[in-house]
């Protein structure tokens, strides 16, 4: 906005009035009246005891959830990104069995809640008491009850983690298929194999696209693995909720447990906007600047 | 080329009989008969849809030939003969074939996310394991060659048209290819930046590198072709020596393309 005079007809300097922002106005004082009101209510609400919010809220058994929650969700999104890496570039390949398999995959992760999932792989037992790994005809092997391997953590990790990597094949194969089509062309003509092709010149391209959802993901997987409270993964949610089912706070807890679904959130959120900045505008720079992708994926010394 | 003193019956780079070739019941070439001697530049010309590219595509095996036989640098493109059967290649074995023939494309399609350098030294470094410093080195040469030394660590993105085909040009030549394909090298180009790139063309074909070039510029096929062949409808109308073609067609289809051609340009090779 203006704020240096104008010169009028004559030459004389008149300065510039102020604009009056009537709607912004109004629709603060709008606002603050309402939300104003709402966190009285909370706030003074009789019913709700602040005291055990605060005693809660750096408890012992909060505080190993929040780290179990954090566990879950980075083994999670760590599976289901390798994972979902593998089954985008099957579904891409000429082999009509691999895509089709690949595809298959996705339609039936994505087709199942991740509810059901959790929940089947925490009863696997009812369908397999022992899992076997052996050499076929012979004695040789190994075997685990499936109880002990199953465990809350175990098949939180699996399900949210399959899950996770039929959604994240999608966003992959979308990555792949927008790297221009003539530099695929240009690696053939070169001499190169297709597989050499898709790791040397086509992901770290489409990683441009690929990495900021990946940010995404994580963060919306840091709330969906409080489903875990279901198969007792003793993560955030499954403890608040002991907790509250032995002393009846469930507010008090709730509003504990929002607290550090927040914190985490943001911190998350912080942490992708550091990612989106570096790779962004620019996936190369992962390439070359050096960290675990370039060790991952090749260079050419420059 | 050089018909005086020719070594004894060099046996020609590319033999195409008959080539076929369609896609979703559209056929684009009808039986394209055309030959590149050793050395030799052909230059390819005719209206867009004529097949022109398609062929150029198929001698590369990027396109897959469907009738005919195409023989390109001795081996019939796609197939090896074994067994009293023709085996169709791996993508391995395409691979291995590419790796002798440079292409050179009409939209440059150098690799996004590398320098000009590390593009030139992409093919010796992942394709024939060339150790980088070494690899780093000859790219350099290449650039010198195309006149881009100093924009070895630009991006494709921070140099011009010109620039970038050029580049293009130098990462085809890193792998020392015994067959050069050019797929319309200047049509992209803003006219300004189209004499850069043919001569370096022209200095390539000085050299004695056999090259196939597809191309809108009749006169660079004048000043530098040593055959011309006209496209049309999927075949080859007519072929000769350029300026024997160029100053009397026989065909009625190449009468009529030429002086639209003609018409519409006037090149910096024209008397």
């Amino acid at each position: 906005m203006r704020t240096e005079p104008i010169a009028d007809g004559s030459g004389t300097p008149v300065p510039v009035a102020r604009t009056w922002h009537w709607g912004r106005w109004l629709a603060a004082a709008v606002a603050l009246a309402v939300a104003g009101w709402l966190a009285y209510l909370v706030v003074v609400n009789p019913h709700l005891d602040w005291g055990k919010v605060a005693e809660y809220l750096f408890n012992e058994r909060i505080l190993s959830g929040v780290w179990v929650t954090i566990e879950i969700s980075v083994l999670a999104t760590a599976l289901g990104l390798v994972l979902g890496v593998l089954v985008a570039v099957m579904r891409l390949a000429h082999n009509p069995v691999l895509s089709g398999l690949a595809a298959f995959y996705i339609w039936f992760f994505r087709g199942t809640p991740v509810l059901v999932q959790l929940i089947f792989w925490y009863n696997l037992a009812f369908l397999f008491p022992e899992l076997v790994l052996k050499v076929p005809f012979t004695m040789i092997g190994l075997k685990w009850d499936t109880n002990q391997v199953m465990t809350g953590f175990t098949s939180a990790m699996l399900g949210l983690g399959l899950n996770l990597a039929a959604y994240f094949a999608e966003t992959v194969r979308a990555g792949i298929q927008a790297v221009d089509r003539g530099q695929t062309e240009a690696a053939y003509a070169l001499g190169m194999t297709p597989a050499r092709r898709m790791r040397v010149i086509v992901l770290p391209q489409a990683l441009r696209i690929i990495i900021p959802p990946t940010g995404n993901e994580f963060i919306s997987m840091l709330k969906t693995t409080s489903l875990v409270y279901v198969v007792a993964g003793h993560d955030l949610m499954t403890n608040a909720s002991q907790i509250y089912k032995a002393n009846n706070r469930i507010m008090e807890l709730l509003i504990v447990a929002s607290v550090w679904y927040m914190v985490m959130t943001a911190v998350a959120t912080f942490l992708q906007g550091r990612l989106e900045r570096r790779f962004g505008s620019d996936a190369v720079r992962l390439v070359r600047g050096g960290g675990v992708a370039a060790r991952v994926l090749p260079k050419v010394a420059a | 080329m050089n018909a005086g003193a020719a070594p004894a019956a060099v046996a020609p780079v590319v033999v195409a009989t008959g080539v076929r070739m369609g896609y979703g019941g559209v056929q684009v070439l009808n039986g394209v008969d055309f030959t590149v001697a050793s050395g030799e530049v052909s230059c390819v010309i005719g209206p867009s849809g004529s097949g022109k590219s398609t062929f150029l595509r198929c001698l590369n095996g990027l396109e897959p030939v469907l009738g005919g036989s195409l023989r390109v640098l001795g081996e019939e493109v796609g197939h090896t003969l074994r067994d009293g059967r023709y085996h169709p290649w791996t993508p391995k074995r395409f691979a291995a074939f590419r790796r002798n023939i440079g292409m050179v494309f009409q939209r440059f399609n150098l690799f996004a996310h590398q320098s000009a350098l590390e593009n030139v030294a992409c093919g010796p470094v992942h394709v024939l394991g060339t150790p980088p410093d070494r690899a780093r080195t000859l790219a350099m040469e290449h650039l010198d060659r195309v006149g881009l030394a100093d924009h070895a660590h630009k991006r494709p993105h921070q140099l011009s048209g010109g620039q970038q085909q050029r580049v293009a040009i130098a990462r085809a030549l890193a792998m020392n290819p015994a067959l050069m394909l050019f797929d319309e090298p200047t049509s992209a180009l803003d006219p300004e930046l189209v004499d850069e790139v043919l001569e370096v063309m022209k200095s390539l074909a000085a050299e004695g590198m056999t090259m196939v070039v597809v191309t809108h510029e009749i006169a660079f096929a004048r000043e530098v072709g040593d055959r011309l062949a006209f496209f049309a409808d999927g075949v080859v109308v007519e072929e000769g020596r350029p300026r024997e073609l160029l100053a009397a067609p026989e065909h009625e289809r190449t009468r009529a393309f030429l002086s639209s051609v003609l018409g519409a340009q006037e090149g910096p090779f024209e008397r």
